[in-house]
């Protein structure tokens, strides 16, 4: 598919905490093509002097919501950009986006399932694009997320996660590996081979797996669903930073 | 280059030069951290199997174990440096040998013009030698005090402060003496065969 | 320039940069690595960004597969390390 990358003025329109440290800016696009769930945009933000920063955030909302994006950036202490959009940037602003861009971490509710997602942090956000596009379409693909966080009040999309397994069967596994709250029922340590067997089991091999999050969470993770019979093939990934759970 | 949409409020994580304006290059701005970047993962030499040689048009190559470079006469060096990226960092202190003491363990063949460094990882980058004596290179073990982060070149790496950073070959394991010139990694993708900051020779044809 | 620029780390990272390049998405192309014959879709190549340039690296075997350096002068390509690359036919969407 051929189609060159053009720069255009992205608004924003509306700003979120959504934990601490992370905020969605919903961003409204004149030139807005529909995203493939998973694909990211890349921002460039120039200073008055031409001195300017490029980063690449994941799309968090669906493609069905028509005419913007939602990104969900987290506050890096000692960042370049990331405090500038957590402390600086308010409904109003504008900056240069180009996008959509990716086309193996993409997931859409034709490609069938069933789905595994698993996130780390900071990594669910492409994993939401594709739970809520899923939701959107009405797909029965079955579709499980298992997330890890630090605490429970790290827990990014927290609410939404809640209403997307409510309604939509959707199901949501967390792991919380630093601290749990009280009568915590849920995962209390970091993804492994054995919790990763056992919310894919009733998949087995034949699930689509999808990993996002720091390289370390994603290794194993990868390594834990081929043990898990998964094929190689089956299972993309995506690395983020040294940032998440 | 084209117009440049300009974002409100945004500066980047630049500090003002204020006093220290003249020493900073043309085109680059101060930083008070160290931002590391790399062409490949850290390696993770180990320290028993280190070695540094200084090999090419020498008479014979000369060949230091790691216990055998920490006994050569160091120093203390406080320098400027500059990224091609942009970011300078002033009065960076280091503790190593200067270039000039490990050349003094071989003859130099009278063909012998240029310099390259070689890295674990297969990174490498190239310096007339004029360039490397007189104490404007050394190969650093210690950075502000510690011994040198992986993450920043360490066990050890060549410092030459006077080039743009990139010259300064992290995990460097030793010189090679040749007679022509041969690019380095970056030198062989757009970037300039010298890189003088002050002359802003960031790519080839500047 | 710090932690945050590799937000991504691996070929998705350099996704937009490879678009440019080639003109077309190019994050499912199957390469064979030079050194080690290792296939893998270029999503899967260890991205570093040295600074200078891009460096995409075999991750089964570290070599360097792709150096990518933009600079004002033009952008600079080496993919001296990729064996063979396979694009995908342009999909029907």
């Amino acid at each position: 598919m051929k189609r060159t990358l053009e720069w255009q003025i992205a608004t924003v329109k509306a700003i979120r905490q959504e934990t601490a440290n992370v905020k969605t800016l919903t961003l409204a696009l004149l030139k807005w093509v529909p995203h493939r769930p998973g694909q990211h945009y890349d921002i460039r933000l120039t200073a008055e002097d031409g001195y300017s920063a490029q980063r690449s955030y994941s799309i968090g909302s669906e493609p069905e919501r028509h005419g913007e994006i939602d990104i969900t950036v987290e506050r890096i202490r000692d960042g370049e950009v990331s405090p500038f959009l957590d402390d600086v940037v308010v409904v109003g602003d504008r900056f240069e986006v180009r996008g959509p861009i990716g086309g193996y971490f993409v997931w859409e509710a034709s490609d069938g399932g069933p789905l595994l997602l698993v996130a780390g942090g900071s990594g669910i956000v492409p994993l939401m694009a594709m739970a809520r596009h899923r939701a959107a379409v009405g797909a029965t693909v079955p579709a499980r997320l298992l997330y890890s966080s630090r605490s429970f009040d790290d827990i990014i999309y927290r609410a939404d996660l809640d209403t997307l397994a409510k309604r939509d069967g959707l199901q949501v596994f967390h792991t919380l590996t630093r601290s749990q709250p009280e009568g915590w029922q849920g995962f209390a340590r970091r993804i492994d081979d054995r919790m990763v067997a056992e919310v894919n089991k009733p998949f087995g091999p034949k699930a689509q797996v999808f990993i996002c999050g720091p390289t370390a969470l994603v290794e194993t993770a990868a390594d834990a669903a081929e043990a898990a019979g998964v094929a190689a093939e089956r299972i993309k990934t995506e690395r983020f930073g040294p940032t998440g759970a | 280059m084209s117009e440049r949409f300009v974002t409100r409020g945004f500066v980047g994580k630049r500090q003002d030069s204020g006093a220290a304006a003249s020493r900073i290059p043309p085109g680059q701005h101060l930083v008070k951290d160290f931002p590391v970047l790399s062409a490949g993962p850290t390696p993770r030499t180990d320290l028993r199997t280190w070695s540094f040689r200084i090999e090419g048009l020498v008479k014979e190559p000369a060949q230091w174990t790691w216990d055998e470079f920490g006994k050569l006469p160091a120093q203390e060096f406080v320098k400027d440096i500059s990224c091609v990226t942009k970011w300078t960092k002033l009065d960076t202190r280091w503790r190593g040998v200067s270039a000039d003491v490990l050349l003094e363990h071989v003859e130099l063949d009278g063909r012998a013009r240029f310099v390259v460094a070689f890295s674990d990882g297969g990174y490498t980058t190239n310096l007339p030698l004029p360039d490397v004596i007189n104490g404007q290179a050394f190969v650093a073990y210690e950075y502000d005090g510690k011994p040198l982060a992986p993450e920043h070149g360490g066990p050890a790496r060549l410092v030459v402060p006077h080039l743009y950073f990139w010259k300064s070959a992290k995990w460097v394991r030793g010189l090679r003496l040749i007679e022509r010139d041969e690019p380095g990694f970056w030198e062989s993708l757009g970037y300039n065969n010298h890189g003088d900051p002050w002359k802003e020779e960031r790519y080839s044809g500047d | 320039m710090e932690s945050e620029r590799d937000l991504m780390l691996d070929g998705n990272a350099a996704a937009g940069v490879l678009q440019e390049i080639f003109g077309e998405e190019m994050t499912t192309a199957l390469t064979t690595c030079d050194e080690c014959a290792t296939g893998s879709q270029m999503a899967m190549l260890r991205v570093f960004s040295g600074g200078p340039g891009l460096v995409l690296r075999c991750p089964a075997c570290e070599a360097v597969m792709v150096r990518i350096a933009q600079t004002p002068r033009g952008t600079f390509v080496d993919v001296r390390g990729v064996r063979q690359m396979r694009l995908p036919l342009p999909s029907i969407r």
